[in-house]
Order: structure tokens, then sequence, then C-alpha cells
């Protein structure tokens, strides 16, 4: 006698998906000069629609009209009254949320539940958060009368495509500063009609700009000389790119690029918690999120429990469409991508991990890439150095906290980590300790507008978030000028 | 006292006050936060069409239903009794249900009423709902609702020994009871989760009372509040998983207090199924107590069958 649920889609006619979309310029939206590109459906590779790209001369006309919006509107404008507009954003956001939220699951192929419940709701609250702030910068702690920088050049990735355009344009805005957004080619769509609320919302024209296309676009959107101000988040790789080729300018720059978190469990560890932290840390959004729990550190002596409970977790996650509600792991969001994790997974078989994945049937198009975890992993495999970005999660054991510790700071990332034990007293000493911007305890991947996120060492500086957040847009009120 | 039969591979962990302890004080702690959300994202599962169907005529076969008033009586007893038969008249294909629930005092008029049906007669036993009285009184009580026929013993455990740590007093008094039941009637022991305070502590009882050989672990009396919760009913549900795990025993979990409505019995469902698993998806392992949550499922199951709501005057309030 199974239960089988029967399947529960949310109608894909709510995300009120278009054929065509043009870029979103000087408060209008146009078509390019740069051609057009398709966005598809990871989870059916059906092709969702067209979408402008944009090519040299309309990052030019973008960058323009940022410059003229904050030179005579944005940063001249009383702060209270560009907090209202932000308000007014969030409030849009969360009137089309389920608009949204099914859009961003079609267009990226994260279960809708994902988007429903965790991507919408905190770009709401990303924007009540920093409409906040707009008139308090005074006391942000960076000086009585920190300043705006002007105009922000921002490139997005496409693992929360919504979520980080809000982390993105809300601290620039409430700052003071103008936008230029270049979303990711492969999830084009939310950020359009993210541009479209702005659009509604009765923000000045040339306030925000989206400009949807690939590397080329990214790339001009970065390097123009009138941007004042860079923030970048994606693969370390580029990271570098952008840092190299704004060395030497006055360009100001944030990165929060890749890592390979540790997800540390304790033998005093709440084991079933545990087991859901670190389910929730590699296989939230399919394991592409920068600050997954992507090396599992579980203290030797609890390691056999730990992995029986674990694999019987993972034997109930529920893959398939996206879009059913009850929908726990969706699509690999493009086939570069699944090419990727399948390389490395390939690689971490021929250097003597053992691989498992529960029983699992794929569907028969879309990327998709079972649930897969790897046993017998040392720290000398490329699988526990390199970031995967997908569901597949690295199993290491320690013996003792000065080994976990040595073992989680021994990459080149630094993002983020996870603590599970229930002695407090060794979670500070653990926090101390570990090289990492964000440290969980007895909890991964939880996130909040108020708590500053971002990188050390290879995963990058600067932070988002918080107060902290706002510091990347803005310079201190000492009398040098910030543009 | 008598010591229960050593459970599988655990040993002798009863055969001491501090070798029980040592035990329920290394089972692994709940983090209260996470159990929250665990429980929490399970309730947001969607259950439609025939999976629903299915649901609700399961949730149907595993109510106790239940009344422990002061003021009950024969007549409502046999009310009850017959609802338990066929819950819903006008719908010949309605599954009855496991169970009728009473004081130990109405379990003679409960038997005869249902003899024949196949559904159960449970009774509270051992100073419900407080647990309040001498070991011997409470036996006594246990002996009486047995003698009258009951299938069923739904025994208290003494929440103020287990606060003040006398493990091995609750587990000693749950063995004795268990003997009382003489292998003539299933035992539930209530934890009465609304008193234990932390989910650390549901743990603990929870496995003190499969330990002593409870047949299931039950929430609550329906006198305390909170009762039934979601993240009580997931810790219970993996106290239940673990014990299988363990021993190879399966045992059952009955959630009671404040499920009324059909919708949050097929979430509990949905509990069960991903918790403790496929297995426990039957009346010999799950049950809720309850009495107005009947109604509601007979309501949501002739909706799903007729596609229309026809309300509640259509169903009997017994």
């Amino acid at each position: 006698m199974a239960w089988e649920y029967a399947p529960a889609p949310e109608s894909r006619n709510i995300a009120r998906l278009r054929t065509s979309y043009g870029m979103f310029i000087d408060g209008a939206f146009t078509g390019g000069t740069g051609g057009s590109f398709k966005t598809v459906n990871p989870a059916t590779e059906e092709v969702l629609a067209e979408v402008a790209e944009a090519g040299q001369a309309d990052v030019d006309r973008a960058v323009a009209a940022a410059r003229k919006a904050y030179d005579k509107v944005w940063a001249p404008m009383p702060a209270a009254e560009r907090g209202k507009y932000l308000f007014r954003i969030a409030r849009m956001v969360q009137e089309r949320s389920r608009e949204l939220a099914v859009l961003e699951s079609l267009d990226n192929g994260k279960p809708i539940r994902e988007a429903r419940d965790v991507d919408v709701p905190l770009v709401a609250a990303h924007f009540f958060y920093y409409a906040g702030w707009a008139d308090k910068l005074g006391y942000a702690g960076f000086g009585p009368d920190p300043r705006p920088l002007g105009v922000a050049g921002q490139v997005i990735p496409w693992n929360f495509p919504l979520l980080m355009a809000a982390w993105k344009l809300a601290p620039a805005l409430a700052a003071g500063n103008t936008c230029v957004l270049k979303p990711a080619e492969t999830t084009p769509l939310t950020a359009l009609v993210l541009a479209e609320i702005c659009q509604q919302a009765g923000l000045p024209p040339g306030v925000v700009n989206v400009l949807p296309g690939a590397g080329e676009t990214g790339r001009a959107v970065v390097t123009h000389p009138g941007v004042d101000k860079v923030a970048f988040t994606g693969s370390t790789d580029v990271g570098k790119q952008i840092a190299r080729s704004l060395a030497g300018t006055r360009t100001k720059c944030t990165l929060e690029l890749g890592g390979k978190a540790a997800n540390i469990v304790f033998d005093d560890a709440p084991l079933d918690q545990a087991v859901e932290g670190i389910v929730n840390g590699i296989f939230f959004n399919q394991g592409h999120v920068c600050c997954a729990g992507s090396r599992l550190l579980v203290q030797e002596s609890i390691a056999d429990e730990l992995l029986d409970k674990l694999k019987g977790r993972l034997a109930t996650l529920r893959l398939g469409d996206p879009l059913d509600k009850n929908t726990d792991i969706g699509a690999i969001n493009s086939a570069e991508q699944l090419a990727k994790i399948r390389e490395l997974s390939d690689i971490g078989d021929a250097e003597g991990a053992t691989r498992w994945s529960p029983p699992c049937e794929l569907p028969e198009h879309g990327y998709w890439f079972p649930p897969t975890l790897f046993t017998g992993v040392s720290q000398a495999h490329r699988i526990a150095r390199e970031e995967i970005f997908g569901p597949v999660l690295s199993v290491l054991t320690f013996r003792t906290p000065d080994e976990a510790v040595e073992k989680a700071n021994n990459t080149p990332y630094g993002l983020s980590a996870g603590v599970w034990t229930d002695k407090g007293s060794r979670i500070l000493w653990m926090a101390q300790r570990l090289r990492a911007g964000v440290v969980w305890a007895n909890t991964f991947n939880k996130f909040d507008p108020a708590s500053p996120f971002g990188g050390f060492k290879e995963s990058g500086f600067g932070r988002e978030g918080g107060r902290q957040g706002l510091e990347a847009y803005l310079c201190a009120g000492d009398g040098r000028s910030g543009t | 006292m008598v010591r229960a039969p050593s459970s599988g591979g655990l040993g002798d962990v009863a055969s001491s006050d501090s070798s029980l302890r040592r035990f329920l004080f290394g089972l692994p702690g709940v983090d209260q936060v996470g159990a929250e959300a665990r429980a929490a994202m399970l309730f947001t599962r969607s259950i439609k069409k025939g999976s629903k169907v299915w649901a609700l005529e399961q949730a149907i076969r595993m109510i106790d239903l239940t009344t422990l008033e002061g003021q009950d009586t024969p007549g409502k007893v046999r009310a009850l009794a017959a609802k338990a038969r066929r819950p819903d008249p006008s719908d010949p294909t309605t599954p009855p249900v496991a169970a009728v629930c009473v004081y130990p005092d109405l379990v003679g008029v409960s038997v005869e009423a249902l003899r024949g049906s196949g559904v159960h007669t449970a009774s509270v036993a051992t100073a419900f709902p407080s647990g309040r009285a001498a070991l011997a009184t409470k036996l006594v009580d246990v002996a009486e609702a047995i003698a009258a026929g009951a299938d069923e013993i739904d025994m208290v455990i003494d929440r103020g020994a287990f606060l003040s740590g006398r493990l091995l007093e609750v587990h000693d008094e749950i063995v004795a009871v268990k003997q009382a039941c003489g292998g003539r009637a299933h035992l539930k022991v209530i934890l009465e989760t609304g008193e234990l305070s932390t989910l650390d502590n549901v743990r603990r009882a929870s496995w003190l009372a499969l330990l002593a050989g409870g047949d299931f672990i039950k929430t609550s009396t329906g006198k305390v509040s909170p009762a039934a919760t979601p993240p009580v009913a997931l810790v219970m549900l993996q106290a239940v998983r673990d014990f299988a795990a363990a021993t190879g025993d399966v045992r059952g979990v009955k959630l009671a207090g404040g499920i009324r409505s059909a919708k949050d019995a097929v979430r509990y469902l949905v509990l069960v199924n991903e918790v403790a698993g496929e297995r426990w998806l039957t009346p010999d392992t799950f049950r809720f107590g309850a009495s107005s949550l009947l109604n509601d499922l007979l309501m949501q199951r002739t909706t799903q069958r007729t596609g229309a709501y026809s309300g509640p005057n259509y169903f009997t309030l017994d």
C-alpha cells in the first residue's frame, strides 16, 4: 500500500509569460542593438521567451540614463522620499508574489515551494529592510553625512535571479545610487518583471536599468567608464577577471564569489535536525548556492549513524516537475552546468570516492541530476576542493575539534560554514576560528536582510545585507568626492 | 518490581535507574527551531485528488472516537458507538473508525454496542487525566476496564515523577500496567507532552514508554493545552522509527487533542509518511484521538466524491 501524492502543479498561466521581453532603459522597455537570445525552461528544454540582448550602445545609453537620473533626480531627492519608492516596490513584490514565484521556477528550474517560500518573501523583505535605512544613513556608522557613489553596475548570477537583483538594487537605491543591472543570460525574466514593478511604482526614469545579456554585456557594464561602482555575484574565475580589469581604476568593487563550505557535525549534535541541515545545506536549490554546505565534516564516532539517517532522508526527497508544489529537487539550470556537475562527479569516481544516490527516476527531458553523496572523500580529492555547484555532497570525517577547524579552513574559499552541536561554548569556539563570512549554528542556508553576507579569501570581499551592506554603496562623509 | 522483557538490541537499559538515565540522556538532543521548521515544511505538502481521498478514508479508519466528559451517559456512548460503526449513514462505503474511547465505567456499554462491528473499545485508565493516584488504585482501574471488555487501554504516565527525574518509577509503572493488560489489551501510553515542556523531554519520555512495552505512545489527554502539535508529532514519530530500527519492533503513535480539521489530519498523515515511513500509515500503528474531526473528514470526503460541499447539517452530531 503506497500513498502516492497526486501531482499538485501550480498553474504556469500565473507567470503571465510573454513571447518576448525587451530591456529596461531610462524608464521604458525597448529593443536593443545586440540582437536577441532565447531563455528556456531547464525542466523541459522548452523555449520560454525571446529576450533582447544589450549591446555596447545599449550599455552606453543605460549608463547615461543612470547618470542623468543620479545627478538630476535620485541623489538630490529627500532620503525619506527615496525610502517611499522602496517601500512601494516591496509591497508590489508582495502583491505579485505568486506570479514572480511561478516565473522564477519556470525560468530557473527551482521548485515552486522554494521560489514561493524563500526567494520571493526574501526579495520583499530586502526592499522593506533597506527602505527603512534610506533616511537613516547618518546612523549607519559611516560618518554623519555619507554620500552615494553614483552609478552602480551590477552583474548577478542565475541561481537566485530575483533575490540577487533585490540584494543589489535595494541597498544601492537606499543609499542614493542609480543602477544598471545585468541578469544572467539563462534567467533574465524575473529581473525584467522587477523592472516593470519599478516602472509601475513610478520610480523616476533611469534610476533602475535592466540589461539582459551574456558575458559580453556584463563586461561592457563593469568596464564602462561611466560606472562608479561594480558589484558582482558569480564565479570566482569571472570575479578575478573583473578585479583585474578594474585594478588601477577609480571604480569601487565588491565581489561575492564561490564557496566550498564545511558543514561540521559533532557527536553531540541534534542528529535529526543536523540531517535536515545537511539536506538543506546541499540540496536546497539543487545545490546551486554559493554558500552551499558541500563538504560534510562529521565526527568519526557518529559517522555511520549519521550517514544511515542521511541516506534514509535522501530517499524521501521528491525530484521532478519544479511547478509541482510537492517537489523538493528541481532541474539543473542549464546543459552547461549539468555537464560540469557530471564531469566533477566522474572525477570523484575516478579518484576513488564512493558515489551514492537514492533510487530516483529522472525525467526524460530537461537537465537533471539526482541528489548524490560521496563517501570516502579526502581533502586531496577534487570533489572536496572545487565548487561543484550542484546537488553533490562530499563526506569527510574528523576526530577532534582542532582537526575540524583545520579541514574546514583548508580551502581557497571562505563564504560560509555550519556547526552542529548541543554545546553552546563549542559553537562560539568554532565561530572564532572558522575563516568564513557566515557561520551558521545548528542551522544552514538561513538568510535575513538584516544579516550581512559575504566572503573571506577567494569567496570575495564586501558584504551584502544589514547595515554593513550599505557600506559598498556609500562614501564616508569626510569631504572627499564620491564620484 | 518486574522488569520489562529486554527489547532487541537495547539489552537491559532499564535494569537500574542510572542505566536508564544514561540511556535516555544519551539520546541525541532535539533542536526546537529545526524541529519546528521541518514540521512546518511538511505541513506545506499539497495533497490533491486521489491521494486526498485515500488520506481522508485512511484518517477515518484511524480515529479513536472519543468522549471523556464527566457528563457522559450510557446513551451518549451508544450514540457514539453507532456513529463509529457507520460514520456516514448516507454512504455505506464509508469505513468504520478504529475505536471508541471512553472512561472505564462506560466500557461495558461501548463493548455491547460495538459487538460484531470490529470497532475496538478503548478505555482511559490509571487515574486519567492527572495520573495522581496510588499505583494500586491505577491497577484496579485498569483491571476493571479489562474485565468489562476493553481492547485498548490509554494510560497516563506520572509526569511529576518524570519531571523530578524518577525515571525508573515511571518505567516500572508502565510495565505494571502492561502486565495488568495481560496480553488482552493494547497499551497506549499518554505522555501529556503539554506538561513536558521540551522536545528533549518528549523524546526521552517516548523512548521510556517504548522500552517499558507501550504498544502506542500518545501525545495528550486532551485536557491540557497545548495538546498534539506538529513538532511533538515529529519527535514521537522519529522515536518509533528509531525504535523499530534498533529493535525490529514496530510500535504506534496516537495524536490526541486539538486536531479538528480534515486538512490538519491529512497534514499529519504526511508527517507520518515522510518521518516514520509508509509502514506506519495503518490504524495498527497510527491513530487520531478525536471527536469533531470525524465530521470534517466525512464532509471533505463527500465533497471529493460528489464535487459539492454539503454543509454540516448533513452530518450527524452525536
